[in-house]
């Protein structure tokens, strides 16, 4: 066991856990968040996906001590049902859900990569979500709320360049 | 019926504090309550609704959320019947203590059962009436002189004259029973019901805030991992609890017969602990070889064979036709495959056991941990809590009792949560099938005689009250699956038609003794169905039979189609009897812009990527939904590969709740059937399932090239509400295996479609 300090949605956390633990368990079992989600461990699915320092980060596969005094986003982390983040919005207006289990790996694997991508086409956002799975194949409604999100930081980025 | 008097003295408060958002976290009650069994009787209206003091409706339901937005059209269908906001309703949803017991949320029954005349949908109109009753008598008026706004009931023509529904009942019980006459809302009248009133789940869910099962976290809970057998039959020898001797966390190691599970302080120690855990097994008998096993499907013994439509003059029919046509459709194994693998927090102690469960039958796994843990039903309280999509009986009934069984060991709270190769390797598999189908065609080109024959393997299947041996955990601590009774040959079919999960052909007449029951106008027909013994648990996956069964129908309709070169619309329209199915077929092709002419395309060229299209349809269940696709595919004939561009889909479903979520259903059904159709499959070895995660058993992910899909909603007002969440996926393979063969002229027959058996398909060519 060692001390590992993280910042977790904005809160400085001190953790007494050995650092080989996977960051899911930590999250979900010491800080107790409902975001990242145990699918199948093996960073295969997305479903434990959270943002740490700026990239997706598959946190079933992802030992904490590797993640010492990251900043670290869960998907509870980016917004609220009251103030949703944008890219959480346009899932709610495309309803993009059934489960709704996969939605951190969907929603936080397409923030980190828009947000340092922000005028890929949607063949580079197919490709970025090529390693995700949605059982109930919301598929077609995912893709449009990620674009719906796409297009409103490409129209800011624009904004900012003129 | 009670007058207003009867009405008001009755009862206390019946409402149970819940908050809107978790009412399944109400920690007070994780030790009961548990006899509450008048809550429960389904006549009595109190077992189904509340209005509290503030006006508030909780409506109790036995039909759960299982991510096909079943939740918000209930919500729907209170709102709607009771005249009060979305917001003001609270639905329960599976909680054994108070919500009525409805069996399973299965078969796509959730719709027909509530949304008729009957259960839920009844309890509203009957509570609406009697409030209706309530109003009048207070107001000094006849009913027929009262609205209703908001839940409150108002004077025609005098709005100082109103009482809203907490003064008239708040916090007391009904005591009523369901009335058979109370008139429901009509869908003209509907302004809830009916419209695409978003989730009332979905802002939840997209900002983490949603609590899953996987969430549920108790005061001084433990955590537990089963270690299950490493392959199919095996045994316990022995289990050296030494070999984790060294591990932190360790609280116990529970072994009951072939039953091995670990229990921790930490889910991480949990995990390492069963990975690490030395057990020593018997090797079970081999497995029949995955290479021949259909062949071996179709001699496996014994058989229980069903004649489901016999005319008795088929042989002789096909005798006498211009041409017979023959073909063998094959169909894997296939998963649930939640992508959260299943889990479920148990309390057990003292005798009684609490379970949160994200099971699809809260009353029957009751029954079930019952019997597992060896107290009196009553002592058990399944709260169903969601899971991840299930699509039938995934993980989540053999997790309950797993998770039951550590917290009985250990006296404390357990969650348990399978690894993704315990969910994926034991889970119960939707079947695989075998079938042949045979047809004589006349000098016209009709169908003058149909002849179906099916083998499928079954073993298990969902626990019900009384057979946790269905399912793994059940089977490994010595209960018995329920009993393979054989039956050879056939009873000839008698009574009415039983469709028998779409083994019948929507083309047949279905006439037995005279009396015609199916969708078509062969009246040559004899369809004879073979369940046989699987080395695997097989149960339920979303259209379950329905789905292999059509996928060999409606390409068997396409082959014969081209056979007499005809076109496959028309051509499925002349062997139609009946309008909806028939409507949806012509609202598809129409939708599509469907060009009449027969497949494959003419002047389609050897190599390259060819284009085609191809439509299917189904009468779900005989009469349960409506529905049918056309899919246009690309077909790369260098590799093999297919890509469906569009599908256009049209649905009946009678009366629709929710159009929104309609389309989120078809549009689900119509993707998940496809990565059915193209790349999953269950696959084994000699002793053990080899498809155990995201790398052997293929689904499409998110950047998988998707077609683009037109959903028509034929909003049947005039018809009962039918189930809609199975349709769509049921006739998509045979869609796509239909636009391969329009592209290319080469025919698929086995399930999945890869492109090596589509390119092999396509090397098969004249």
């Amino acid at each position: 066991m060692s001390v590992i300090a993280l910042t977790v949605n904005g809160r400085a956390h001190s953790l007494d856990v050995d650092p080989a633990t996977p960051l899911l368990y930590v999250l979900s079992d010491d800080l107790g968040l409902n975001g990242p989600k145990f699918g199948c461990g093996l960073g295969q699915c997305g479903a434990c996906t959270v943002i740490a320092r700026g990239r997706a980060v598959r946190s079933c596969v992802t030992a904490v001590g590797t993640l010492a005094g990251a900043e670290i986003t869960t998907l509870e982390g980016l917004g609220t049902p009251e103030r949703p983040h944008p890219i959480q919005q346009a899932f709610i207006d495309e309803q993009a859900a059934q489960c709704g289990f996969c939605l951190s790996g969907v929603i936080l694997t397409a923030k980190a990569f828009l947000d340092s991508n922000p005028k890929a086409s949607e063949a580079d956002i197919r490709q970025a979500m090529s390693t995700v799975l949605c059982r109930c194949f919301v598929h077609t409604r995912m893709l449009r709320a990620i674009q719906r999100y796409a297009s409103s930081i490409s129209n800011d980025a624009g904004r900012k360049a003129e | 019926m009670a007058s207003r008097r009867e009405f008001l003295k009755s009862g206390g408060a019946l409402i149970v504090s819940f908050s809107a958002s978790a009412a399944w976290l109400d920690r007070a009650f994780a030790q009961g309550p548990f006899g509450t069994q008048d809550q429960r009787v389904a006549r009595q209206l109190d077992s189904w609704l509340a209005i509290g003091a503030d006006g508030r409706v909780t409506a109790y339901t036995g039909k759960c959320e299982l991510g096909q937005g079943i939740y918000t059209a209930q919500t729907q269908l209170v709102a709607e019947e009771l005249s009060v906001p979305v917001a003001r309703v609270t639905l329960i949803q599976c909680d054994t203590s108070v919500a009525p017991d409805q069996g399973t949320t299965s078969g796509s029954q959730s719709t027909p059962t509530n949304f008729n005349e009957a259960n839920l949908a009844q309890a509203c109109a009957t509570a609406r009436e009697a409030l209706l009753r309530l109003g009048a008598a207070r107001l000094g008026v006849q009913v027929d002189q009262l609205t209703i706004v908001d839940g409150v009931i108002g004077v025609q023509g005098d709005a100082s004259r109103w009482v809203g529904y907490g003064d008239l009942v708040g916090g007391k019980k009904f005591n009523l029973t369901l009335s058979p006459t109370a008139k429901r809302r009509t869908p003209d009248t509907w302004t809830v019901l009916g419209k695409p009133i978003r989730r009332v789940d979905m802002a939840a869910m997209a900002t983490g805030a949603f609590e899953f099962v996987h969430n549920v976290r108790l005061p001084g809970m433990l955590h537990g991992r089963v270690v299950r057998p490493p392959s199919v039959g095996a045994t316990l020898a022995s289990v050296d609890e030494g070999s984790i001797r060294d591990l932190s966390g360790i609280v116990k190691v529970v072994v009951n017969k072939n039953f091995v599970g670990v229990v921790a302080a930490k889910p991480w120690q949990a995990i390492q602990a069963a990975e690490k855990l030395k057990a020593t097994w018997t090797p079970g008998e081999s497995l029949p070889s995955q290479r021949d096993f259909y062949a071996q499907l179709r001699s496996l013994k014994p058989s229980r064979d069903t004649l489901l439509v016999n005319s008795q003059d088929v042989d002789e029919l096909l005798a006498k036709a211009s041409a017979v046509l023959k073909a063998t459709y094959l169909h894997p194994y296939q998963m649930h495959a939640s992508i959260g693998s299943s889990c479920a927090v148990a309390d057990v102690r003292d005798g009684k056991a609490t379970i949160w469960s994200p099971t699809q039958s809260a009353y029957p796994t009751r029954s079930g941990a019952a019997r597992v843990l060896g107290i009196p039903v009553e002592s058990v309280r399944v709260i169903f809590t969601r899971g991840s999509g299930c699509y039938g009986i995934n993980g989540a009934d053999t997790v309950s009792y797993d998770a039951a069984l550590l917290s009985q060991a250990v006296g404390k709270p357990v969650r348990v949560q399978l690894s993704r190769k315990d969910e994926m390797a034991w889970e119960n598999y939707g079947m695989a099938y075998v079938i042949d189908q045979r047809v004589g065609v006349d000098a016209s080109g009709a169908i003058v005689a149909w002849d179906y024959e099916g083998w499928s393997p079954t073993l298990g299947g969902r626990p019900g009250y009384d057979r946790p041996g269905n399912v793994i955990t059940g089977q490994l601590l010595g209960f018995p699956p329920a009993a393979f009774t054989p039956r050879t040959p056939a009873p000839e079919p008698g009574g009415s038609l039983n469709n028998n999960s779409n083994a019948v052909p929507s083309y047949l007449a279905g006439c037995i003794a005279g009396r015609c029951g199916g969708a078509g106008t062969v009246k040559g027909e004899r369809v004879l169905s073979h369940s046989v013994p699987s080395p695997f648990f097989t149960g339920p996956l979303r259209s379950p039979s329905r789905l292999q069964n059509t996928f060999a129908h409606e390409s068997f309709m396409d082959e014969i189609a081209a056979h007499v070169k005809a076109d496959p619309v028309a051509y499925r329209l002349r062997h139609l009897s009946d309008p909806r199915l028939s409507h949806v077929v012509q609202e598809a092709a129409k939708a599509a812009r469907w060009e009449p002419r027969p497949s494959p395309r003419p002047g389609a060229a050897r190599t390259g990527v060819a284009s085609g299209r191809g439509i299917s349809c189904v009468a779900y269940e005989g009469d349960n939904g409506y529905v049918a696709m056309v899919a246009e595919v690309d077909v790369d004939q260098a590799t093999g590969q297919v890509k469906a561009t569009k599908f256009f889909v049209a649905q009946d479903c009678g009366p629709i709740s929710n159009p929104d979520g309609m389309r989120n259903q078809i549009e689900g059904g119509a993707l998940q059937g496809m990565s059915r159709a193209l790349g999953e499959e269950v696959t084994w070895d000699d002793h053990k399932v080899t498809s155990i995660d995201w790398r052997t058993f293929h689904s499409l992910t998110l950047g998988a090239a998707m077609p683009s899909i037109e959903s028509v909603l034929i909003n049947n007002t005039k018809a009962e509400a039918t189930g809609a969440g199975e349709t769509a996926i049921t006739i998509v393979a045979a869609a796509i295996g239909n636009a391969i063969f329009d592209a290319t002229g080469a025919r698929v027959r086995k399930i999945p479609f890869t492109p090596e058996r589509v390119k092999a398909a396509l090397d098969a060519r004249g």
